[in-house]
């Protein structure tokens, strides 16, 4: 009596992959404010980053470029710092987010009521369900990340070269860069799997007994 | 010896519902055996707590009082995971509103309980397809739910509820939502895979054409059994009611 259930690892990346297809229009939706708020993120850090590069050129006529585009150029330390307020919006921005991603995901586990009753109905544990949201969200996170990074980083670089010619293009930092993208896709994973775990919960916790309902 | 098995015993099981204010007493003590391999039915009003004693027979819902047996076993002592085991390997579930899978295809959704218990991908695979070719629908195994009928739907159930070599199967309404003849089809292919494999069948059911299948018929009324009807006994019950029209 004592043998166990078990759903192997790539079977529930399968199941996960399968339902984010199937429901591609929901997931994006998801998704895409997933991406709004990792290429705000990204594009804040980017142009920081850009501006960082232009200010080691050392060149008074950028530097005055950069203090008028609205750069705040601490005297002292010679980089540019963010400003409380500018990360105070990102924060919220993130906030947001994250809020938005848990009531997308509560409405995909109201939806699904009936495909996660019977999957425990035939036989699947608590953390077969947690498992596969988790997969779920980390592929939506993984995804909105990158493209939002990309988005953010490009829009950066797009208005770095619109504001001071091409001549900033010589003084980008490309490591930096790409340390943001990393950061940010990142973040946008951390955001995605943040936003479904008390979804989650919620959809380990439902009774099979759930899959015989007929209303709804 | 297996002629006479119990697969499921029931003694006084009780069931409340606390809803907080009141107390409301679902069944009020149903003692019954059920036979392995035998086709049952139960039936009653809405409302007489069969869906109550249903669901409690399929390891699905505790009763406040009594015990459920499964092959012996008290349901109320296994812990989550043997539960999950236990409705894994030992029952096979029919809805009323089929309840696939509906992101998977047909041989997907007959192969996720071979998957949970553990069965090979191959072995699963091979013996999903000669499901489908059992419940007649070979060649549809790469089609999705959506693609599909109410009755091959409820077909595709069928085979997903056989995947595991179960011993019980247990269908809730499962002609509920189908038509009348696709309904008969689907009961048709039930008594049959009885018969052929020695599963006992236990559906909760409003629908009269399931009676003529049945070896064996429990009424519920008022959470109470009210009685328990043998198939020759049912004969002579249906035939009267024809004969009344």
């Amino acid at each position: 009596m004592r043998r166990l259930v078990e759903l192997p690892l790539s079977k529930s990346f399968k199941m996960a992959f399968q339902s984010i297809r199937v429901r591609f229009f929901r997931s994006m939706v998801t998704t895409v404010s997933l991406v709004l708020a990792v290429s705000f993120f990204t594009f804040i850090q980017a142009s920081n980053d850009t501006a960082e590069g232009l200010l080691s050129s050392n060149d008074q006529t950028v530097l005055l470029e950069l203090v008028k585009a609205g750069y705040d150029i601490t005297p002292e330390s010679g980089s540019i710092e963010s400003s409380a307020k500018q990360r105070w919006i990102l924060f919220l921005s993130l906030l947001v987010c994250v809020v938005g991603i848990i009531n997308a995901q509560l409405m995909s586990v109201t939806e699904r009521f009936r495909e996660i009753g019977t999957l425990k109905c035939l036989g699947a544990l608590d953390r077969f369900i947690v498992r596969l949201f988790l997969i779920e969200a980390a592929m939506q996170g993984i995804t909105g990340g990158l493209v939002g990074a990309f988005l953010g980083s490009c829009v950066a670089l797009g208005s770095c070269l619109a504001t001071f010619g091409g001549k900033a293009f010589f003084f980008i930092p490309w490591g930096q860069l790409l340390v943001t993208i990393a950061v940010a896709t990142g973040t946008g994973t951390l955001l995605s799997l943040l936003g479904v775990l008390y979804p989650a919960f919620i959809a380990a916790r439902m009774q099979p007994v759930e899959a015989m309902r007929v209303d709804q | 010896m297996s002629q006479t098995s119990k697969i499921v015993r029931v003694t006084g099981v009780v069931k409340n519902f606390d809803l907080g204010k009141i107390v409301v007493e679902v069944l009020k003590g149903i003692d019954l055996e059920i036979e392995t391999g035998k086709y049952i039915s139960i039936m009653g009003p809405s409302g007489s707590g069969k869906s109550t004693l249903f669901n409690m027979i399929g390891g699905l819902d505790k009763p406040t009082e009594g015990k459920v047996f499964i092959d012996e076993v008290d349901i109320a002592q296994l812990d989550a995971y043997e539960l999950a085991w236990l409705r894994c390997r030992k029952i096979g579930y029919i809805f009323q509103t089929f309840n696939l899978i509906p992101v998977m295809t047909a041989l997907e959704n007959i192969t996720i309980p071979m998957t949970f218990a553990g069965v090979s991908s191959d072995e699963a695979l091979k013996k999903g397809m000669d499901l489908l070719s059992q419940v007649g629908l070979a060649g549809r195994h790469e089609h999705r739910p959506s693609e599909l009928s109410g009755g091959q739907q409820q077909r595709v159930a069928v085979a997903r509820a056989l995947a595991n070599n179960p011993s019980i199967i247990l269908a809730d309404e499962p002609t509920g939502n189908l038509d009348l003849t696709t309904g008969e089809e689907i009961i048709k292919l039930l008594k049959e895979l009885s018969i052929e494999r020695g599963v006992t069948v236990i559906s909760a059911t409003h629908d009269y054409k399931m009676l003529n299948v049945s070896d064996q018929v429990i009424w519920i009324r008022d959470g109470k059994i009210e009685k328990i009807q043998q198939r020759e006994e049912l004969n002579i019950s249906t035939g009267g009611l024809a004969s009344a029209h």
